[in-house]
Order: C-alpha cells, then structure tokens, then sequence
C-alpha cells in the first residue's frame, strides 16, 4: 500500500510538451508511472513518443479526464501560467494536482488552495511530487536511488528527502512526499501523518522540516494525539540568521519564530526522535524497526 | 521584499489611504528643504527595516526647518540593531486622539488570508498579543470574494474603531491585492481630534514571486557578494563563518551549514547552486564563494538525484579548470553521494587537483572542512 499515489493512480502532465515536462515524463514511465496524457492548450490532437508509450496530448484537462480517466495532474508550467493551470485540474475535478513549478505567486496559492476546497489534493506548489516506490512517481524525484518498503516520508525539502531515501534504500518506503519549501502550500506535514497513520503499507514515519512558519510545531501536537506509529524527524536551519530567506520562500526566520531549535524542542516534547545530522536521523529509524 | 515606511506610505498614498504629507531625505540639507516646503512642525523619521526606532531615537520632531536639518544629521547614518539609517522620512507632524492597528496578511498555518485590527495599537502587535489577545480581531478572509465594505464595517465595529476606518480597512485590503503583498500592516492607524483617519506608519512586504506582474523599482543594487550572486542567478546569503559551502537543494544546504556548526565550525555562507550543477553554474558558485576573504575552506556537498553524480564532477573539473589560478589558493572538500556517486568520485580521483579532497560522507566532509579552517 501507499498514500495518495499508486499502482493504479492515472497520471496526466500539465506542460508535457515542454522542455521540462517531457524529461521529466520520460522519468516517471521509467519509474513504472501509469502517465495517460498530456495537456498543453493549443496542442490538443498531437501525441508525444516515449518509446515504449505514446502519450496523446489534449488541449484542457477536462478532455484529457474525458478521454482516459486520470486522476492525477503534474504540473510542470512555467509561474505565470501556473495559478491557471491548477484551477483548471480543480475545475475538471482531479482529485490530485501536483504542482512541482517553483516561483508560484503566494496569492496564486492561496487562491486555488481555497478553490480545491478538499475536493482536490494540491501537493506543492515549488516541491518535487511524491513517489511510492515501484509503483508510480508524480513529479521529479529520482526513482532509482531507493527501493519499495514500509517507512513513510514527508519533506520540505527535495534533496533531503533524496538524502533520506538513499540512505534508508535497503529498508525502503512506501511513499515519500516532497510538500514543497513555499509559505503556503495545499498538503502539510499533518495531512501526511494522517495519511501514513491510516495507511496498512506503512510501519514508521520520517519527518523533515525547516525553518519558517509553525508547522513543525503543529505537526508535534497532531503527533501526540493521533500518531500511534513510530515517528523520527529532521529539522534543517539552525544556523540560518533571522530575516535572511535561506533558499526556499518560505524559510524565514522572523524574530523568534519558526526556529529550528523551537520545532526540534516541540517534536522531542512529544516524544519523536530528532536527528542531530540526516545520517543520524537515519540511524535512528534503523533502530526503531 | 520588505518596504521602507516611505515606501509603503507611497503604495498607501496611490490606494487612496490618507497619510500624512512628507518626503524622504538623503541628507540633513534635504531635510530642511521638505520641512521648508511643508512649513509646518514636522517627524524626522529613520527608514530603517526593523521595529524599535522610536526608542533608539530615530525618530525626532523638529518645530521648523533648522531643526528638522540638525535632528536630520543626528539621526542619518544612525545605526538601529544593525540597520543603517541611509534615509529620513521628513512629515508633517500628526498628532493622534486614538491608535488603532490594522493588518492584512498570509496566514501560512491555514494557507488563506487573515485580517487583524484591534483597537490598540502603537506597540508591538506580539506584545498586545502577548498581553492582550483578546484585544486582537482576527477574521480569515476568502481568497475569492476577498473584504468588501460591508466586511471592512464589521471588522471595524469588532474591534471598537469609528465608523470611518472601515474605508481605510477596505482600501488596505487592496493594496494587499493589488500589490501581491504577504504582509501589509499600519501601526498605529490613528483618529485625529478633528476625526480624520491617518495611517502613521506603514509596514509592506512583497511577494519576491510575483514580480513578473508588477513593475517594482524598490531593488537597492549594491556590489555585495549577495547582489553579484544574484546577477548570476546564485541564490547566496553571507554569513559571518570561515567555510565556504555549496549543495544543491534549499534544504540540503540548509542542512549543511548545521552540520558543520556542530564540527564545531562556522559556516562562510548559504549557496544553493539547485537541480543539474552544470559546470558553469559550479565555477560561478565557487567564484563567488572565494571572492569572500573570510572564506578558509569550501565544502560542496552534492547528492545527485535527478542529476548523476558523474555529471557533477566533470562539472566541478570544469569549473577548477575555468577558474584557473583563482581556485587554488583554499582547500576544497567535495562530497558526492547518490546516482553514480562511485564514478563520479573516480572523474574527481583521476583529475587529480591539488586543492581538491573526496570524503564520502557528509557528517565526515564537515569535520575535515571545518578543520581545515581552523588551519590544522
């Protein structure tokens, strides 16, 4: 089992016939990615050849939906046009968008946050999808460095989340969640835990977080009321200097909130383990399983 | 992107939100010249981004021009919690009946929009929300229909400001939209004796997304090694350590830094060179990073994900190679891991560089840059 995205999960691309999106396409089939179709507007009727597959290409979501049944969107449009494309998958009804552009307007995101409404799962925008291994990957993360197991992952971060997957590959996951570094994003770290808690395919739970908002310290207190598996986390950001945004929009420190050592003491509150380095979180989820 | 207060003001001013009449200074002869013009008394205030002025004296009145000139020259170049006070903000002196505080804003928990007014206002909104939550009226507000005046009454008669602030409510709400703000806050928005709304101070943050859709000129382009970073499409932030530090990924970096503070060294910067590495991209972040004096070694922690690692060294060769003489001087620890990280640490092996050390770990890579920053 996994969560969000399965075997069975009908994967269309929003932007496939761009440079990003067709390499990234290419990725995903390789990965085992049930990819269906493409959307570009202007360029419905044509078809993009991946070798193995040929993928049709729709002028609007809503044809595409029409016309394979997807049921998950990637979005690889550049920011200018990504506020529109994503409304466009809520208005088709798909119940999952993944937005992996990064440079997303924060006014953009709330506005097709509020319009998903719960009916779609927006993952992102500015993150790298989410993959379960050997079974499908929506997005950008590398399929070929872990294997297929029973630890869930969830992360701010692209790259730590590559770090951990690697470094976890003989134990494997389930699925790995990359919910993007942006000040406002549709899924968080608690809609994961939620998610993994419920899910039979998954044993324990790694959490990364960074610096800037609450939602560490959120996810601690959903934690100690609802989480009954396992949980290791990883706080990146203690030395990142107050105002200075460290990489991503939304990694800020503003005064004394959203520091690292305020979301690292709310997690060890609860009783999660917290690693000093990625290596040691890793150490750490070796030892709980 | 944070606004100056006179900044702001201007956004403010163009919205149709009253404030009072003044200009910005550059010098106490400036200074003099607006205060002339306003012939009234008037506010010498420090444009600086941070709280705190008014009790670290930057802000003085002055009865006329000769004054507003010497309270000018004593309060420019002051510095305010390391804030440099390049500008004043000469304005005709107001004087508030009430304070008020009003403020739109991303509300990132919830991922929506958030009005907060309150009746008292003038100290810091943490303080008053410390103190007195319940004096803070918070209200989310839909993203789609957004404050209309019916909405802007109701937060006014809420939070116990007069009948006429709610046009200000409403009108700052659009400077929020307009703008693409994350923030727009007035602290104090005030009532006069003669019952005129005034906004007194102003706080605006940007959205550094958004400026695609706007026309903004508020970037203050200097030679800093930020702003040359930047130029080159770098995303760097100084820091005050000796190890140089590049990864690819916010967060990897991020990491890194706290990794190498706990080798018990200080990390020089924040460089995130992102997804593919190419070999350009490499020798542009390490120029950049060896332009920086204080700068002792220079760690370059790569995982590659979507980009092998054999790809990331050749880069990293290159960009030795494009560097020439320049990259010689400081030591370079280089950890590759991930996709292909054994070829990619051979291509490092058999180039051979002097300045050049493989360690295949990232806590390990830490401990031997922070060493060889402390010179042993």
């Amino acid at each position: 089992m996994a969560i969000f995205l399965t075997k069975d999960s009908r994967v269309l691309v929003q932007g496939m016939t761009g440079a990003e999106g067709t390499r990234h396409t290419a990725r995903m089939l390789a990965a085992g990615t049930d990819v269906v179709a493409g959307v570009t507007p202007g360029k419905g009727g044509r078809s993009v050849d991946f070798g193995e597959r040929t993928v049709p290409v729709f002028g609007s979501v809503a044809e595409a939906v029409a016309e394979t049944g997807a049921d998950v969107s990637v979005v690889f449009v550049p920011p200018r046009f990504t506020g529109g494309a994503v409304e466009e998958a809520v208005a088709a009804g798909v119940p999952l968008c993944v937005v992996i552009t990064e440079g997303v307007p924060v006014h953009d995101a709330v506005r097709f946050r509020a319009l998903a409404n719960g009916r779609t799962r927006i993952i992102g925008p500015n993150c790298p999808g989410l993959i379960s291994p050997g079974q499908s990957s929506a997005g950008i993360i590398p399929a070929d460095i872990t294997s297929a197991g029973r630890i869930g992952l969830v992360s701010k971060s692209g790259t730590l989340t590559y770090q951990l997957m690697y470094e976890l590959r003989d134990l494997g996951f389930s699925t790995c969640v990359g919910i993007g570094g942006d000040p406002v994003v549709g899924t968080t770290h608690i809609d994961c835990l939620k998610a993994f808690q419920e899910d039979p395919g998954t044993d324990a739970i790694v959490m990364i977080g960074e610096i800037g908002g609450d939602a560490e310290e959120r996810a601690a207190a959903y934690i100690a009321e609802h989480v009954t598996k396992p949980v290791v986390a990883y706080v990146a950001g203690f030395t990142a200097p107050e105002g200075k945004t460290m990489g991503h929009a939304g990694a800020i420190v503003s005064g004394s909130s959203g520091t690292a050592q305020a979301k690292k003491e709310a997690l060890e509150a609860v009783g999660v383990r917290v690693g000093k380095t990625p290596s040691e979180t890793a150490r750490l989820m070796r030892g709980l399983l | 992107m944070d606004l100056y207060e006179y900044q702001a003001k201007e956004l403010f001013g163009r919205h149709g939100i009253p404030v009072p009449a003044g200009k910005v200074a550059a010098t106490p002869a400036e200074a003099r010249e607006i205060a002339a013009e306003l012939n009234a008394p008037v506010v010498i205030k420090a444009q600086v981004k941070t709280g705190g002025r008014g009790k670290a004296g930057g802000i003085r009145p002055a009865a006329g021009p000769v004054s507003a000139e010497q309270e000018a020259a004593r309060v420019l170049g002051m510095d305010i919690k390391g804030h440099l006070a390049r500008r004043v903000l000469v304005e005709a002196a107001t004087v508030p009946f009430e304070e008020y505080y009003a403020a739109f804003l991303v509300d990132r928990a919830e991922g929506g929009f958030l009005a907060m007014v309150s009746g008292q206002g003038g100290m810091e909104i943490e303080e008053l929300a410390a103190t007195d939550p319940d004096a803070i009226v918070k209200l989310p507000i839909d993203p789609v229909t957004g404050v209309d005046a019916d909405t802007a009454r109701l937060l006014a008669a809420k939070a116990g400001l007069p009948e006429q602030a709610a046009d200000a409510l409403e009108r700052l709400w659009k400077v929020l939209v307009a703008e693409d703000a994350l923030l727009v806050e007035v602290n104090p928005l005030i009532c006069t004796t003669d019952q005129r709304i005034v906004a007194l101070d102003g706080k605006v943050t940007l959205d550094d997304n958004a400026y695609f859709r706007h026309a903004w000129e508020y970037a203050e382009r200097t030679d800093s090694l930020e702003d040359r970073a930047r130029a080159k499409g770098l995303n760097y932030v100084k820091l005050d350590g000796t190890v140089g530090i590049i990864g690819n990924g916010a967060g990897l970096v991020m990491s890194t830094l706290d990794v190498v503070a706990g080798a018990g060294a200080a990390p020089a910067n924040f460089l995130d060179i992102g997804g593919g590495a190419s070999a350009q991209v490499m020798a542009d972040g390490l120029e950049i990073i060896l332009a920086d004096p204080d700068v002792r070694s220079v760690l370059v922690n790569v995982f590659g994900g979507i980009t092998a690692c054999d790809a990331v060294a050749n880069g990293i060769v290159t960009a030795l190679q494009l560097l020439g003489e320049r990259g010689h001087g400081r030591p370079i620890v280089v950890r590759l891991d991930g996709n292909n990280a054994e070829v990619g640490r051979r291509i490092l092996s058999e180039a051979r560089h002097p300045a050049v050390r493989q360690v295949s770990t990232m806590d390990g890579a830490a401990e031997t840059a922070a060493r060889l920053a402390a010179g042993a």
